[in-house]
């Protein structure tokens, strides 16, 4: 039976599904930026074809970015249930084959009772194959620790609801479904980072460091500054997907002004002249509160993140990496501010624009990492002893073992 | 069914009466004021091969003396009560060098649109009604070739938008309303509702860039045989 301790292969399958993820994410902020989400008017299917067989030579203008958004999200959905099975070791084949067979049954009758939602019941009928497919693979391999297979399996979740929640907001018009489509997505990226984190040798190491004290201040600074990158990207999310283009279309100032008037007259006037060739819905004067905003917050997030990385460097700098790691964050977070400039001076432009949602995944991924190794440390400090008997993170932890060990 | 003749005598009567009284609500639109420069059409390669120039967005179809084409210009108040038989005749909507055509048109609650590619690229046709509006938001694909799709709606909706999300700048607006008396101005600035019943009406001109929030400008008409004449100046905000 192949051992879970010091499974570098592991680990390295988890690093490909997060970095798989980031790219989807990446695609998925190239389709809202092109405002290309519903070029493809069906789903599962795509023109009526087979996804995967759907002819090269259609993949024009906008259903080159949507297409491509669903096939990698196919290739990301196959790996995470590759990654919850192995993680899940042999003990996740009885249950992923009752899963996979509960939604291929849960497919069928979709399909059978509510034809006008054959959508969900292909899909379903579809990742339940996939699903079964897993749990007949005959590799006994161990579980690793509690904690990360059930980080495992709400990976598993939470990639079926996505692909779920992707193609509703396609067949249902919702615009809603789609802000918390991108709000899950960024949340999903961070969750497989983590996965990927404890999987690798580092997060072993990380006892040998329990000495190192972790202050509330630092632990807090690192908690605020994840809400309000949190908080950004949701408002980011509602933004881009009421597909109203830019709501203030200068920078620093808002209209010329630093709070623009938003009576009925200013916001007919404002829409009289934009003018831009997809046609954009005319501009509220909610959009405007919205975007100004995402305005105040950014402010707010540098100076949250400045200020919990000068702490993590003060407190934390007998751990050289993880200064250089908050330095690092502190470098993206700077990026993101002068992107998210750009992205207005730049009206919008879609690379610009979706390199800004890139940035804004890596700050949040940043951000819980850091949370993640400083909460760990200052529970290895506080229990004194190996922590995977001690304290419910603690089952983040591998099983301890000799720094020389590893 | 003697009863019955004669009230059909008596509808024919009025009905021909009405006829002989109605007139044509003509008038001229004029934009003062200077719009917002059109932006070059962003196609990708498939489409721009079908152009021999870059074509520009439509939002200020203007002439040399501010005539604003375009606009809806409809009844909105005065037939309040009154039923119109819908067109048996259809309206139509071309997919032709990835715009559609026209840009703006009307149409009558329950009177079938016909849209057709006539491209030889796909398109998907998404209907996008306004919230609350009654009609039923659709998208569909139309592959090159394909056959005509056709459309009814059943509530009144001005600027109901259709568009294609393959090429975000393809874009249509129908205005459909509950009676046929409406006309889109040409680029003369012109227009022409034609056979409009005797009567004192409200006449609504709505363009959708001078008009984003779709209250458009009202004017008073009286038809009688020789018609009316509105004409409306609409000023940038």
């Amino acid at each position: 039976m192949a051992r879970f301790e010091n499974n570098l292969w592991l680990h390295r399958f988890a690093v490909v599904t997060a970095l798989a993820t980031l790219g989807l994410i990446g695609i998925g902020g190239l389709v809202t930026s092109h405002g290309v989400g519903m070029a493809v008017p069906d789903w599962p299917t795509t023109y009526g074809y087979n996804m995967f067989f759907f002819p090269i030579s259609e993949w024009v203008g906008g259903v080159f970015y949507e297409h491509t958004h669903r096939l990698w999200a196919s290739t990301v959905g196959l790996l995470v249930v590759a990654l919850t099975r192995w993680l899940g070791g042999n003990t996740s084949r009885r249950p992923l084959a009752v899963v996979g067979i509960a939604e291929i049954a849960a497919g069928m009758c979709v399909l059978a009772l509510w034809p006008h939602f054959k959508g969900m019941g292909f899909f379903l009928t579809g990742i339940g194959g996939v699903v079964l497919l897993a749990a007949m693979v005959p590799v006994k391999n161990q579980p690793a620790n509690r904690a990360l297979v059930n980080l495992g399996w709400l990976a598993f979740v939470l990639v079926q609801l996505q692909g779920l929640l992707g193609g509703l907001r396609v067949v249902l018009f919702k615009d809603q479904i789609g802000i918390v489509h991108g709000m899950i997505a960024q949340l999903f990226l961070l969750l497989l980072c983590l996965i990927a984190f404890a999987t690798s040798q580092t997060w072993k190491r990380l006892e040998e460091w329990k000495d190192v004290r972790v202050s509330k201040a630092v632990r807090s600074g690192l908690s605020i500054s994840l809400v309000l990158i949190f908080l950004q990207l949701v408002l980011g999310a509602t933004m881009r997907h009421q597909h109203a283009g830019l709501a203030v279309p200068d920078f620093p100032l808002a209209y010329g002004k630093v709070w623009p008037p938003l009576d009925d007259v200013s916001l007919e006037r404002i829409n009289q002249q934009r003018v831009d060739s997809r046609d954009f819905k005319p501009i509220t004067a909610f959009q405007i509160v919205l975007h100004l905003a995402h305005r105040i917050g950014a402010s707010a997030t540098v100076v949250a993140v400045a200020l919990a990385v000068w702490r993590v460097r003060r407190e934390m700098n007998p751990i050289p990496w993880l200064a250089r790691m908050a330095s690092l964050w502190l470098c993206v977070i700077l990026c993101q501010a002068a992107l998210g400039a750009a992205t207005v001076w730049s009206n919008k432009a879609a690379d610009i624009t979706t390199v800004h949602v890139i940035a804004g995944a890596i700050s949040l991924v940043l951000a819980g990492v850091l949370l993640a190794v400083t909460l760990r440390l200052h529970v290895l400090h506080e229990s004194g002893v190996p922590l995977v008997q001690r304290s419910a993170l603690g089952k983040l932890s591998m099983p301890s073992q000799p720094a020389s060990a590893v | 069914m003697k009863m019955k003749q004669h009230m059909l005598i008596v509808a024919a009567l009025v009905g021909a009466v009405q006829i002989a009284t109605a007139g044509d609500i003509t008038g001229k639109i004029t934009f003062k004021g200077a719009p917002a420069p059109e932006q070059e059409l962003p196609l990708d390669p498939g489409c721009g091969k079908l152009h021999s120039t870059k074509p520009k967005t439509r939002f200020y179809v203007l002439g040399a003396g501010g005539e604003l084409a375009d606009v809806f210009v409809y009844i909105k108040d005065g037939l309040t009560g009154k039923t119109f038989e819908v067109p048996a005749a259809g309206a139509e909507l071309d997919q032709r060098g990835c715009e559609y055509l026209p840009y703006v048109s009307g149409l009558q609650v329950k009177q079938k649109l016909s849209v057709k590619n006539s491209d030889p690229v796909l398109h998907n046709l998404h209907v996008s009604p306004g919230a609350g509006s009654g009609n039923k938001e659709s998208n569909k694909a139309q592959m090159t070739g394909s056959k005509a799709m056709d459309y009814t709606f059943d509530s009144p909706e001005v600027f109901l938008k259709f568009k294609c999300d393959v090429h975000p700048w393809m874009f249509a607006y129908v205005g459909v309303l509950e009676h046929p008396f409406y006309a889109v101005t040409g680029k003369d600035g012109t227009f022409a509702i034609k056979n409009v019943p005797a009567g004192k009406y409200t006449v609504e001109a709505v363009h959708r860039k001078t008009h984003p929030s779709g209250k458009g400008e009202s004017k008073e008409a009286t038809v009688g045989a020789a018609g009316a004449k509105v004409d409306f100046v609409i000023e940038k905000k």
